[in-house]
């Protein structure tokens, strides 16, 4: 069994409330740093501990706190994005709705290494339910003396407000994110300058997913080189995964970033293998954005090499033959799933959820969605899938915010290995109409060119 | 629409989130509320009142109100359906759960029984990719949906209308 760092003691009862954390050791980080480490040293673990966004960028959360302007008397800002919509991502809102104090604790500690005085957690607003359990801890954590002025004596004041979204995916883009919070429309901002620089109402703000900030709670208590020895290379620690889709055991696990993609998909302490005893025929590893592989392309890569659940395993091959690991949202199709209609959910899912800023986006995605209901409705021709693959080029990086990207790839990558099954929809328009194309040769391993001598 | 003292309390509180001058970002949470007041819907009055508490221009209110799909426009029935149907759920059997709703209410996708009792609704990805399939009703998640949990809902709603 791999090391668990942030949801080991997540099943414990009552750990949801302020006294059985606090028993269970909880908030001793912010006792640490508030006592004997000045911000500065607590931002060099991070940067010591190699941990990376959480949220799908993957970019060194150390090195973006590093990147903090700090003015003389002007507020800076720590803004936790709480905004989880990747399609395939629910790690979030687990970790917040069974052990949300590891949050609170994470941003105490993380609100001191950057300055910032006042605190937001930034949450969609579906998840209604999990913005009161919030509420209440951060209640707690101010009654307990955790937040407010010049906590543990140490001359640091800082609250936490909870603020909800209201339903809009590109929200969870940092600088859509910080429109939305100064309660504006959630359109992405030209960059630069980065919200380093210039974020909320104008000043200095640091953006961390969720998990990311959970993260910092290990990092401080254990010291960010011993939160480095977990992983393989420059994936350290351990990732949430939110496994879905058509597994036996669909849920969020926390993998320490050494194991392989098979195990992680067939193993019992985790998915548990397909669901009904079927077969894998593809997989989304990271949220919806990143690319779709066949089964032959998940568990090897190109070049034969065991896949891992790693940031550089996953992406290796890049977009040719590679994904990426995202968010950790973890989708699996079995055999009788069709690629067409999950890349047509996906379009639409960008469709309903671009800004609307960008024309190559807000027309693109648009285009592509009606492009892919018609061929799997049968009405496709055979040069909609050209087409479609221009559109998708058209849209990636021609736009303010990866939205546009995010919806290029999951239709790029579907026509790159899936196009046999995109042609049987055009050429047996009566048969896609009552069946689905099936495992074809998905699974069927690849032929390995051997290097020549 | 105008609120009673302990609702404006209520709506003070938002507005102390944030620094002197900034209220505007209590625009969403403040919708909500409102929405919530105002029987699930936002009408005019309701969204000109909110620029009224907020002291900001009804524009900035409605371009707001028009862009996140939390808020309703139009009234709605008194239960809502949210029915999720993005990848992972369809992987799921989302559609079913929208035909089964159609089979047993006789409405499609954006409309309202003639009762007024129950609104369908499809929505993207709500983040229970895991528990498919799922639907949003009202501040909940109702997951792992099944014919039998549909026919319950619907008597729920029922009761809930008497």
């Amino acid at each position: 069994m791999g090391r668990k760092l942030l949801l080991d003691k997540a099943h414990i009862e009552g750990i949801r409330h302020y006294d059985v954390y606090r028993r269970e050791g909880g908030y001793r980080s912010v006792e640490k740093a508030l006592k004997t480490m000045s911000p500065d040293a607590v931002t060099e673990e991070v940067k010591k501990s190699g941990l990376r966004g959480r949220g799908g960028a993957g970019f060194p959360t150390g090195m973006k706190w590093g990147f903090l302007a700090k003015p003389e008397g002007v507020p800076r800002y720590l803004v936790v994005n709480a905004d989880e919509s990747e399609p395939g991502t629910f790690k979030d809102r687990y970790l917040m709705e069974f052990i949300p104090h590891l949050l609170i604790e994470g941003m105490i500690t993380a609100s001191y290494a950057l300055g910032s005085n006042t605190s937001y957690i930034y949450i969609r607003g579906e998840y209604w339910w999990v913005k009161e359990i919030l509420e209440v801890a951060v209640q707690e954590a101010r009654n307990a003396g955790w937040l407010g002025k010049n906590i543990l004596g140490s001359g640091f004041d800082c609250d936490i407000f909870v603020q909800p979204g209201a339903g809009a995916y590109i929200c969870g883009e940092e600088t859509a994110l910080i429109e939305s919070l100064e309660g504006k429309r959630g359109n992405p901002r030209i960059k630069p300058p980065f919200p380093a620089v210039k974020g909320l109402w104008g000043c200095p703000t640091v953006v961390n997913n969720v998990e990311t900030i959970a993260a910092v709670v290990p990092i401080v208590n254990d010291g960010g080189d011993e939160y480095a020895k977990l992983g393989i290379g420059k994936s350290t620690g351990t990732k949430l995964i939110s496994a879905c889709g058509n597994i036996s055991k669909p849920g969020v696990y926390e993998i320490e970033m050494n194991i392989s993609v098979e195990e992680f998909l067939y193993s019992d302490e985790y998915c548990g293998g397909i669901a009904n005893g079927k077969k894998l025929k593809a997989c989304i590893p990271g949220g919806s954005s990143v690319p779709i592989l066949p089964a032959n392309l998940l568990l090897k890569t190109a070049k034969g090499e065991t896949r891992m659940m790693t940031y550089e395993s996953l992406s290796d091959g890049g977009f040719a033959t590679g994904s990426m690991m995202g968010s950790g949202g973890f989708i699996a199709m079995d055999e009788d799933q069709c690629v067409v209609k999950h890349t047509y959910t996906l379009a639409r899912f960008y469709r309903h959820e671009s800004c609307g800023q960008c024309s190559p986006c807000r027309e693109g995605t648009g285009w592509m969605e009606k492009i892919l209901l018609n061929i799997e409705n049968g009405k496709g021709k055979m040069s909609d899938i050209d087409l479609l693959w221009d559109i998708q080029r058209k849209i990636e990086g021609n736009t303010i915010c990866p939205l546009g990207d995010a919806a290029a790839w999951p239709v790029a990558a579907a026509i790159r290995h899936f196009r046999d099954e995109f042609e049987w929809h055009v050429t047996n328009p009566a048969d896609a109409l009552k069946r689905n194309y099936g495992l074809a040769n998905y699974e069927k391993p690849l032929e390995i060119a051997v290097a020549a001598p | 629409m105008k609120f009673s003292d302990d609702k404006l309390k209520q709506v003070d509180e938002m507005i102390s989130h944030y620094p002197e001058g900034k209220q505007k970002s209590a625009l969403l949470p403040l919708l909500h509320f409102v929405q919530k007041e105002n029987g699930g819907w936002l009408s005019s009055e309701a969204m000109d009142y909110t620029a009224e508490l907020l002291k900001i221009a009804p524009i900035e209110v409605y371009e707001v109100a028009t862009f996140y799909s939390m808020y309703n426009l139009q009234p709605v029935g008194k239960t809502v359906f949210e029915v999720c149907q993005t990848g992972p759920c369809m992987l799921r059997g989302s559609d079913g759960i929208v035909d089964y709703i159609y089979e047993k209410l006789g409405i499609k996708p954006g409309q309202t029984t003639a009762d007024g009792l129950f609104t369908l609704k499809t929505v993207e990805c709500l983040g229970a990719c895991g528990y498919a399939p799922m639907m949003q009703l009202g501040p909940d998640f109702r997951e792992h949906l099944t014919k039998e949990k549909i026919d319950a809902l619907i008597a729920e709603g029922k009761t809930k209308a008497n």
